[in-house]
């Protein structure tokens, strides 16, 4: 995709007519950010009237800080509507129908209409082709069947991007079609899946005899696996490409702040120094991160993310479970009490109170990072076999029909 | 932040890089490291007189290509992926960054244009007995004799010491610290090569005792070395990702092509995701040296920063990748005939020179207060 010349003036301008005609901080954000789309300042790489204006996606920085130069309510993408703005819109833009590009973009990025991803099933992890939800044409629609997992914010999508098994005997690969799915449909049932923290972030779908239009199928029918790679890797580049901004923010900025509260009493000069170089080289590798996202970032000519997104994901994962279990340490006989306790509920989204609760927090959750959007070990196959060109593992799945693949449930 | 190479930079690399393939092959370099000099000086002359090389980061009024720490970084980085043998860290970035940045004017129009040319090698002695670099303590001790100056004290781990026309000697005097210019065959001066763990960069223990020295730098110098220090750590530390990034090759490429139980080892995720983390590594020791190098080109204070960084991250970068090789190479990689040895040798070598990874990790904590 080759992308038109405009320079940042021209953008900033852009930004400033937007702001005359919508303030944010006096305008609510349905009405804003759909300004914003039509203005072309959504997602400035898209084409025009898609919420883009067909320009080079680092251009997008400049709409963020002209945007900051003039208003105090700065909307964040990642909790208006992470899943579809990170995945949902590219995907669409990249395989969707014209009425889904028409209707479904503007909402997605207001955050009227919030998306989820049915992709995981009890039985489909990493390898989440071999999924076994079924899609069975009737007439006009889908009738799809089965279970879903791992499903953040299911209990208030209006939309989710639904990877079923339309064929059964041909390869896992080429049996798959994807679906847009009305969660309000009929059949569906959202369970709250409660994790190592107690709270439910995410959830379990259940599917029953829900009946999807043939229309809202996202590519052909078969060819599920395809675009369901569209979505796979901006969720990669989302979570990796996401990262900190600037020196000593997010999880690092954390760790300092409770390593400078530390009480002096309590470690031994020997076990300080010990810990101060654990806590450098993390400052060190936050730093590197950084710098290498920002360089992958450059480097991304244009379009989707490639393999090398994988860098900043499986990092950034590995990196911010080390920058918690040092959290740990450095809290010591502290971190025996989990004042914030495991009561089963949804998260508050009001943050976690003070940084020794937030690091406690983290610790716990941060074990997800390395599984959720592609296990450790499945981004070090992707860079081993697409980046350095190392061959595949011989497959038990390969050419042989789904159904007589072995699989647990 | 900014890490834009050029055209004129990717430029630089393809012809350093073709340079190095012909000069620096295998052979020429096993055989390079097999002198007691340490290189070829015909290959010397030819980096000068043909690729300006020696005179990269010197300014042009002293012959030299007026390039800067980006561009030698660029040239530091392609010299370790082949373990080029040369005097290039001790005197075209070491004495051509203490010449530049704390050498008076006649030092400098005396030296730099020999440099330049690839007439002189110089060196910098800045380590004492004990591998402490710090410009702090300098090595030996200056006392004024008439117009002159004499040296007491011991320089050790001097790159090319032994072999250097002239050697850069950071001493303490009543001014403070100074650097003293002494000559390689001054009277009283001891000069031993050391049996290096690392062939191809030689190493020499220099004893001065009363021996003859000129003092080139006006005042305290202990600033201007802390900068010197930092730029040649960078440099080292470009050296060392251009070396990891070989061995990254090299260990994919065997893990491609060698076949055991019926099939590439590095279809294998034993080896694959060896391979992975080695790359994850680079792509962090790159940042860090680009940006060491483009500070530096900025003339930043931030630069004392980026060096301690990216030396620490790049020197554990490089023995893991080294050390990985031989393993991913298996017999294969522990023989002689193989260059893996070679490339581990170099990562721990060049890791404790000029500050090892932890000390490097003190310096910066003690910098940013943590």
């Amino acid at each position: 995709m080759a992308y038109r010349e405009m320079s940042e003036e021209e953008i900033r301008t852009r930004v400033r007519a937007l702001v005359e005609e919508a303030h944010p901080d006096r305008t609510d954000q349905f009405t804003f950010r759909g300004k914003q789309f039509d203005h072309g300042l959504a997602w400035v790489h898209f084409p025009e009237h898609l919420g883009g204006l067909g320009v080079s996606p680092k251009l997008q920085a400049v709409v963020a800080d002209e945007l900051r130069r003039h208003a105090k309510t700065l909307y964040d993408d990642m909790l208006i509507n992470p899943i579809g703005i990170g995945m949902g819109a590219p995907t669409v833009l990249t395989h969707g129908t014209e009425w889904m590009k028409k209707n479904l973009l503007r909402r997605i990025f207001s955050g009227e209409d919030i998306w989820c991803q049915l992709f995981s099933e009890p039985g489909a992890g990493s390898d989440v082709a071999g999924l076994a939800m079924r899609a069975v044409r009737d007439g006009d629609s889908w009738v799809v069947n089965g279970q879903k997992v791992w499903t953040s914010l299911a209990h208030i999508s209006k939309w989710g991007m639904l990877l079923a098994r339309s064929n059964p005997d041909v390869p896992k690969h080429q049996g798959m079609s994807y679906f847009l799915l009305d969660m309000q449909s009929p059949g569906i049932e959202v369970r709250p899946l409660h994790q190592i923290t107690g709270e439910a972030e995410f959830n379990e779908v259940f599917l029953a005899d829900v009946r999807i239009p043939a229309d809202r199928m996202i590519g052909a029918e078969g060819e599920g696996w395809k675009v369901a790679i569209t979505t796979l890797m901006n969720e990669r580049s989302a979570i990796g490409g996401g990262g900190v901004s600037r020196r000593g923010g997010g999880s690092m900025g954390i760790l300092l702040d409770l390593w400078k509260a530390r009480d002096p009493k309590r470690l031994s000069a020997e076990a300080e120094t010990i810990l101060r170089d654990r806590i450098t080289r993390l400052w060190i590798d936050s730093e590197l991160l950084r710098m290498t996202i920002q360089r992958a970032r450059a480097a991304q000519k244009a379009g989707n993310p490639g393999p090398e997104g994988s860098v900043g994901k499986l990092a950034l994962a590995e990196l911010n479970k080390r920058i918690w279990e040092c959290g740990m340490d450095v809290i010591g006989a502290d971190a025996l009490v989990y004042e914030a306790g495991y009561e089963r509920r949804r998260p508050s989204g009001e943050g976690y109170g003070t940084k020794l609760s937030i690091a406690k927090y983290q610790f716990l959750r941060s074990r997800a990072n390395s599984i959720e959007g592609g296990t450790s070990e499945v981004l070090r196959n992707i860079l081993g076999e697409r980046v350095l060109g190392l061959p595949g593992e011989p497959r038990a799945d390969k050419d042989v029909p789904w159904r007589d693949v072995p699989r647990s449930s | 932040m900014d890490f834009a190479f050029t055209e004129e930079h990717e430029e630089l690399r393809q012809a350093v890089r073709r340079f190095l393939e012909k000069e620096s092959s295998e052979s020429a370099m096993r055989a390079a490291m097999e002198t007691e000099r340490g290189f070829e000086a015909r290959v010397w002359d030819r980096l000068a007189s043909e690729m300006a090389l020696p005179g990269l980061a010197i300014p042009e009024r002293y012959g030299g290509a007026g390039l800067g720490p980006v561009e030698l970084a660029i040239v530091m980085e392609e010299m370790g992926r082949v373990l080029f043998c040369g005097p290039y860290l001790s005197t075209a970035v070491l004495a051509v960054a203490v010449l530049t940045t704390i050498a008076d004017d006649a030092a400098q129009a005396e030296l730099l244009p020999e440099i330049a040319a690839g007439r002189a090698i110089v060196t910098v002695a800045t380590t004492d007995d004990n591998g402490r670099s710090a410009p702090e303590f300098p090595p030996v001790r200056a006392v004024r004799d008439g117009t002159g100056w004499r040296l007491d004290g011991v320089a050790n781990f001097v790159p090319d010491g032994h072999s250097a026309d002239v050697i850069l000697v950071a001493g303490r005097d009543d001014d403070g610290v100074g650097i003293f210019r002494v000559d390689g065959g001054a009277p009283r001066l001891d000069r031993r090569l050391l049996p290096t763990l690392d062939l191809t960069r030689k190493l020499a223990r220099l004893v001065l005792s009363g021996t003859p020295a000129t003092r080139i730098s006006a005042g305290d110098a202990t600033a201007g070395l802390e900068r010197v220090l930092a730029l040649a750590v960078m440099a080292l530390a470009a050296e060392q990702t251009g070396g990891a990034q070989r061995c990254l090759e090299m260990a994919t490429d065997y893990a491609r092509t060698r076949l055991q139980f019926g099939r590439p080892i590095g279809s294998f995720q034993a080896i694959k995701h060896k391979c992975a983390d080695m790359l994850v590594e680079i792509e962090f020791a790159r940042s860090a040296v680009y940006y060491a190098a483009f500070r530096a080109a900025d003339r930043d204070e931030e630069l004392l920063v980026a060096a301690h960084m990216a030396k620490s991250y790049c020197s554990e970068a490089y023995f893991h990748a080294a050390a990985e090789t031989i393993q991913i190479h298996g017999g294969m990689g522990f023989t002689w005939e193989h260059p893996a040895h070679l490339y581990f040798k170099r990562a721990k070598a060049s890791a404790i020179l000029l500050g090892d990874a932890v000390e490097q990790r003190r310096k910066l904590a003690a910098r940013l207060g943590i």
